[in-house]
């Protein structure tokens, strides 16, 4: 996995709630059996005025010029901002797939539904959650001004502003940890395998109707 | 006298190891796999030369993708063929357990797991799908996983988690007639909101509950994903037992009552300790319609269209082309889902044929169609005559898989079409690109398909 350190960008703002992971990433696309070249479909609902399939050329398709990622003044930015419960819905992680292949690196919101979440870290995208009301006023300077950037720093669990306001956030440890340096979980966890065999010999004595 | 929660005692008795920052390394039991989240993690394990760690507790089954027409020649769409079409193959190379698509037990996951005794009480379940939550109903921790953790479960037989809290929504009061545990899950979420149960594991109790079928409470624990819960449980009672007891990967003999002492023990102790608590009297609940583009934006069938100045609340009136104060009873709608991991059961297609009496579908449904969760659920209601009363109304009669509900297959609702649907999300395109969905109970569904708009189904029950 890649590992994230900090970034310095500018803000997409997606100034919705309960964005599911529907919106994200619609049904059609998870016909795919790879994990890369989901970033055209992102939004892909949202973002295009027709109905697409997979592979075909986004050039061929009609955009709605309208919607915020079709916006060239957002076309730089690594930070996607939302609002409450961002990711609901399908455990899909080809919502993750699709934001980092579009070239986001973070989103910033007020929730983050559970799973969409333990997708982000085990593919380096950094889920920040910050308070209802600091998300309030990012959304406020990014429409005030769409070149506002900010440093996202997961060392030190902050957010900075170019005034240098800080909004810290909240991680736990061991996803930092994996994040920081790019850890592949599966190689930890086998780090552990004789605890896991044991573990199995305990249970076929204990409920062998598990192993059958 | 113990303060533990049946969620507590399911977690503990998994605990393989607990690293110093809190994180466990979780065992899991069993492990469902289907077409769509799976590809890239068998890709994973082979790119890293690894295999499964316990192939016995794998059951594979292909479901979001099959064609709920005739399947004799196979799947016409070369896309979906192909996700298939991996899925058996890697079946084949590892050598798992795997009902293919022309398998009478072939299903959707969520229906043939406890269908086949494959999920059992007090076991860890996991599948790379957020309706795993339904097989808490039978007292399992039972959870969504992504692909990522597919993968890690598939190399390791474990998961890296942190513990949820516990939150109880105790249920008491008795349904009317025409109300149904469809119904209470929607009136729950209606209340908690769609994140209210984010980070809890939820436990469903009251006498309401424990007077429902296993597969009514499958129906409740399915949806816990939609308020929020990566998983909700029921406790073990008789009625769980006499559900899973000769189920074909059930265990037998005195392995069974070896079995059965244990899972006497899952539920909450007496002084169980919630983090938090909701307490619903269904005894006056009314039958459920969703109106919005959210599964808590619901409300009673005999209420209106809300008014609120909320911006989501207004995209969604835009989505779903709605007025406030439109009575739900007044919204037409050109097509009817009955099915989905949710409302696809032998209970359910008894329940929805129950009503037709012969009568027929309105003529201004373009399509009904009901699709059984599983090929052994459509041979049974087959044997039982539902196939024809649906049929003889207008119904089509299909092969069972997750269809409509999320349109992967060819069934799907064109721009601007509206739905009476059985399944789990009303989400902006959720069963295709500009299709408007309202989640209701089977009863309610084939109400809506004889009148052509939404009834109240409680007329019929009098």
């Amino acid at each position: 996995m890649k590992s994230f350190a900090s970034i310095k960008s500018t803000l997409l703002p997606l100034d919705r709630s309960n964005v599911d992971t529907d919106a994200i990433i619609p049904q059609q696309y998870l016909k795919s059996v790879k994990r890369t070249g989901f970033g055209v479909y992102l939004f892909d609902n949202w973002r295009y005025l027709d109905p697409g399939v997979l592979g075909q050329d986004p050039g061929e398709r009609r955009i709605d010029p309208e919607f915020v990622l079709n916006r060239e003044t957002y076309r730089e930015a690594k930070i996607l901002l939302a609002r409450d419960n961002f990711g609901c819905g399908s455990s899909r992680e080809h919502a993750v797939w699709s934001i980092l292949d579009y070239g986001f690196e973070v989103v910033i919101a007020s929730s983050f539904a559970d799973i969409f979440c333990s997708n982000s870290y085990k593919n380096g995208l950094l889920p920040v959650t910050l308070d209802a009301a600091e998300v309030d006023c990012l959304f406020g300077e990014v429409m005030l001004d769409p070149s506002f950037a900010c440093v996202v720093d997961l060392e030190a669990q902050v957010v900075l502003d170019a005034q240098g306001r800080e909004f810290s956030f909240e991680i736990g440890e061991f996803h930092k940890y994996c994040l920081l340096n790019g850890y592949d979980e599966i190689d930890l966890t086998l780090q552990h395998a004789d605890k896991i065999k044991s573990y199995e010999a305990r249970a076929r004595r204990s409920a062998p109707w598990l192993f059958t | 006298m113990g303060t533990n929660t049946l969620y507590d005692k399911v977690w503990a008795s998994h605990v393989v190891h607990e690293r110093d920052d809190g994180m466990v390394l979780l065992y899991i039991d069993r492990h469902l796999v289907h077409e769509v989240t799976s590809p890239q993690a068998f890709e994973g394990l082979r790119l890293t030369n690894r295999v499964p760690w316990r192939r016995d507790s794998i059951l594979a089954t292909a479901d979001h993708n099959v064609p709920t027409t005739d399947r004799s020649a196979g799947i016409e769409d070369p896309i979906s063929r192909l996700q298939v079409d991996t899925l058996d193959e890697n079946c084949r190379h590892f050598a798992l357990t795997q009902f293919p698509m022309l398998d009478v037990r072939q299903g959707i996951v969520h229906v043939i797991g406890p269908e086949q005794g494959v999920s059992l009480p007090g076991m860890t379940i996991v599948c790379g799908d957020s309706h795993t939550s339904t097989h808490g109903a039978l007292g399992a921790l039972a959870f969504g996983i992504g692909t990522s953790e597919v993968e890690h479960v598939l190399a390791t037989q474990c998961l890296l988690m942190k513990k949820s809290q516990n939150m109880l929504v105790e249920v008491e009061g008795c349904l009317l007639p025409g109300v149904t545990s469809k119904d209470i899950i929607l009136a729950i979420i209606g209340r908690l909101g769609t994140s209210g149960a984010t980070g809890y594991t939820v436990e469903y109790a009251g006498s309401a509950i424990r007077s429902l079928s296993v597969e009514a409470r499958m129906t409740m624990c399915n949806m816990s994903i939609e308020a929020g819960a990566r998983a909700g449980m029921v406790a073990v009672d008789d009625t769980t037992l006499e559900y899973i007891a000769n189920r074909p990967y059930a265990p037998q003999g005195a392995l069974w009552d070896q079995a059965v002492a244990n899972w006497r023990t899952l539920h909450s102790d007496e002084d169980a300790r919630f983090d938090a608590v909701v307490r619903l009297d269904v005894g006056t609940l009314k039958p459920q319609v969703t109106w919005g583009t959210s599964p808590e934006m619901v409300v009673d069938v005999d209420e209106v269209v809300p008014e609120d100045g909320n911006p989501d609340y207004h995209h969604a009136l835009q989505y779903m082309d709605l007025q406030p104060g439109t009575p739900i009873e007044a919204i037409r709608v050109d097509k009817v889902f009955i099915g989905s991991c949710t409302n696809s059961r032998i209970e359910d297609l008894r329940a929805a044929a129950s009503l037709i009496r012969d009568r027929t579908v309105a003529e201004n449904i373009k399509l009904a169609m009901v699709v059984p969760g599983s090929g052994l659920v459509k041979q049974q209601a087959e044997q039982e005559g539902l196939d024809r009363i649906f049929k003889a109304a207008g119904f089509e009669w299909r092969e069972p898989g997750c269809s409509m509900c999320l349109g992967m297959n060819a069934d799907q609702l064109e721009p601007g079409e509206r739905c009476a649907s059985t399944s789990n999300r009303n989400f902006e395109g959720r069963q295709g690109k500009g299709g408007r969905t309202h989640l209701v109970s089977p009863v309610m569904a084939v109400a809506a398909a004889l009148h052509g708009h939404f009834v109240d189904v409680r007329k019929y029950m009098q």
